[in-house]
């Protein structure tokens, strides 16, 4: 396969790679990165590297914006703390802004949108009176999609800050409570590690049962990409301390996760070049091969490809989601908008 | 995508693919004079059916790319041009990470820089398309983008878009070779693109001092007027035409914080073509020599 998605996926993994690309591949790679939200990664990865003038600015350009993205959400939690920090409950920074506030190579250059955060299931009331407080409001009005969210899923519906136009989302868990796997989102609070401000983020281990999570057992792969080149970097972080293996080990059982962290194990080795533990992710399964198809349909047009396979992990994915009946039901509500 | 066309315009290039011929073959008639785009392509533009037999059945053209509107209503094939202009503005609009976007027209002489911005309807376009004819240089009559590491303006002298009236005025001006067809009935009423002149397009990358900031409001019954404009309101009023201001963060903030403070603006009112013109040509003698 040419071009597109399977060029990023091999300048990612090795930029020196860089060298010996054309100009008319690199506005290729370039549509193909925005599409996945990954030129800011790119450009951070090939930092340094001798290019042509004109793709170094456009490189310089994406780093710049990064940089933004970063202060920007730093910011957001930075809001949020000060709103949340009389009601003195755990507040646990989720995704790229617990990325960049650990200062952690997955939040290098990294896009981040919502800010995603995570506190007892038991305090949700005090926390979503005191961001009201404080200026933010809800995005959705519509009374289905607020009972759904609020009986079946992992978060609170979207809430964002009238005045700084940026919104967040409340978890209280990793996944929708109709999933069959339940991770123990009280085990994930409590493991947190407390950061300088007061805010927290997930234990390693558990940074990265979530990253697989958010990969596997949820969404339809859109964006996989980038979730999966966020696991790449986290087993880089973290996969040389001692004891790490077993500890991941221990906490993707405990949070009924293992197949899902061992197939973001291989599918990084695979398209990323990660050093996995063999033990843990497992042999190579047939099913890996979609799954890499799936994730690799993106061509130099920024155009998604084989519809076939992204509408059968669109179905897949609402189906790990929810069961069959609340799925019908929920399908029929929705179309008969 | 099979038809497809690279295009330099100022410092930004793009590269346009579309499912039909047509709105491609149109686009390089239009900009058949503009240098060769340098690559990689800063964006990419796709004109593509909105559901596959949308193609051949009433063909219609839905705007995509690096950025996209979600929601955008796509047009009919004959607007294709349009919708390729629309689709190169919109990664502008959306995409520019690096100069001050300012949705103004600009024009140049003696290498300062007359920016003009306000209301749709207010004119720009047809102001800047002719005294782009009268002595000026155009710069560009939709975006001025403003350099924050020089403050400097740079052309975006894409086709110039005129709407309704302003097309017969411009066809009395300019050789019939320089325009692209006339599309009838877009959501904005008739549009004729125009292609800016020789200079205009050889000196596309030649960057001017910003000298006087003109905010035009038309109204056909509009008593013509003139007033002053302070910084701060000069301000506010640019933030809101900046699509890209909260996004440059500080370096937004300083850029046009230094445009605000070094250059004179006004206001003016006019119900006629031939009094902006004169209003322009005065103002630029009092504040800009």
């Amino acid at each position: 396969m040419r071009g597109g998605a399977a060029l990023l996926v091999r300048l990612l993994r090795n930029p020196i790679a860089a060298e010996r690309i054309g100009p008319e591949a690199w506005s290729e790679v370039i549509a193909a990165a925005r599409a996945e939200s990954l030129l800011g990664s790119l450009a951070s990865r090939l930092g340094g590297m001798p290019l042509p003038a004109k793709l170094g600015a456009l490189l310089d350009d994406a780093r710049r914006d990064a940089e933004r993205a970063r202060v920007q959400a730093l910011w957001e939690a930075e809001m949020a703390r000060r709103a949340l920090a009389r009601l003195e409950v755990p507040v646990v920074l989720l995704k790229g802004t617990a990325y960049v506030a650990a200062g952690l190579s997955a939040g290098v250059g990294r896009s981040i949108g919502d800010l995603d955060i995570l506190v007892p299931h038991h305090r949700l009331q005090a926390v979503q009176a005191a961001l009201i407080d404080a200026g933010w409001e809800w995005v959705k009005e519509d009374g289905y999609d607020d009972l759904y969210y609020r009986r079946w899923m992992h978060e609170l519906p979207p809430l964002i800050h009238r005045e700084r136009d940026r919104m967040i989302d409340v978890h209280h868990t990793i996944l929708p409570l109709t999933a069959r796997r339940r991770p123990s989102a009280a085990a994930l609070i409590a493991a947190s590690e407390r950061l300088g401000n007061g805010l927290r983020v997930l234990a390693p281990a558990d940074m990265i049962v979530h990253a697989a999570a958010h990969l596997f057992a949820d969404g339809d792969l859109a964006g996989g990409l980038r979730n999966l080149w966020d696991i790449d970097r986290l087993v880089r972080d973290f996969g040389a301390r001692q004891g790490f293996w077993t500890e991941l080990e221990q906490r993707a059982r405990l949070h009924q996760l293992l197949g899902p962290v061992a197939r973001s194990l291989r599918l990084s080795a695979a398209l990323y070049g990660t050093s996995v533990d063999i033990a843990l992710a497992g042999p190579a399964r047939l099913s890996d091969r979609m799954y890499i198809r799936r994730l690799l349909a993106r061509d130099g047009w920024g155009r998604a490809t084989r519809p076939a396979v992204r509408l059968a992990f669109y179905i897949r994915s609402h189906w790990l989601r929810m069961p069959p009946l609340l799925l019908a039901r929920h399908l029929w509500v929705k179309a008969r908008r | 995508m099979r038809h497809n066309l690279h295009l330099q315009i100022g410092p930004a290039s793009f590269r346009i693919g579309s499912a039909w011929a047509a709105p491609i073959r149109a686009l390089s008639a239009l900009y058949q004079d503009y240098p060769q785009a340098e690559l990689p392509c800063d964006f990419t533009v796709r004109l593509e059916p909105q559901k596959p037999w949308r193609r051949w059945l009433r063909p219609s053209v839905s705007i995509a790319g690096d950025y996209v509107l979600p929601g955008a209503a796509p047009l009919p094939l004959e607007h294709g041009l349009l919708a390729a202009e629309m689709g190169m503005n919109l990664q502008m609009a959306l995409g520019q990470k690096r100069l001050l976007l300012l949705h103004a027209a600009t024009v140049e002489r003696g290498g300062r820089a007359l920016v003009m911005t306000g209301e749709s309807g207010a004119g720009k376009s047809t102001l800047a398309a002719l005294l782009g004819e009268s002595g000026w240089r155009l710069l560009g009559d939709e975006f001025a983008l403003l350099d924050p590491d020089t403050g400097l303006l740079h052309p975006f002298p894409r086709a110039v878009s005129l709407k309704n009236g302003a097309i017969a005025v411009l066809e009395g001006k300019v050789a019939a070779d320089r325009f692209g067809p006339l599309l009838v009935g877009t959501p904005k009423g008739h549009i004729r693109h125009l292609r800016p002149n020789r200079e205009a397009i050889e000196r596309a990358r030649e960057p001017a001092r910003p000298a006087l900031i003109l905010f035009p409001r038309f109204g056909a019954d509009l008593p013509e007027a003139v007033r002053g404009v302070g910084a701060a309101e000069a301000f506010v009023r640019l933030t809101q035409a900046s699509t890209n201001y909260g996004h440059l963060g500080l370096r937004g903030f300083e850029a046009l914080t230094r445009l605000v403070t070094q250059t004179e603006a006004r206001a003016i009112d006019y119900h006629q073509t031939a009094t902006a013109l004169r209003l322009v040509e005065t103002l630029w003698a009092e504040d800009a020599a």
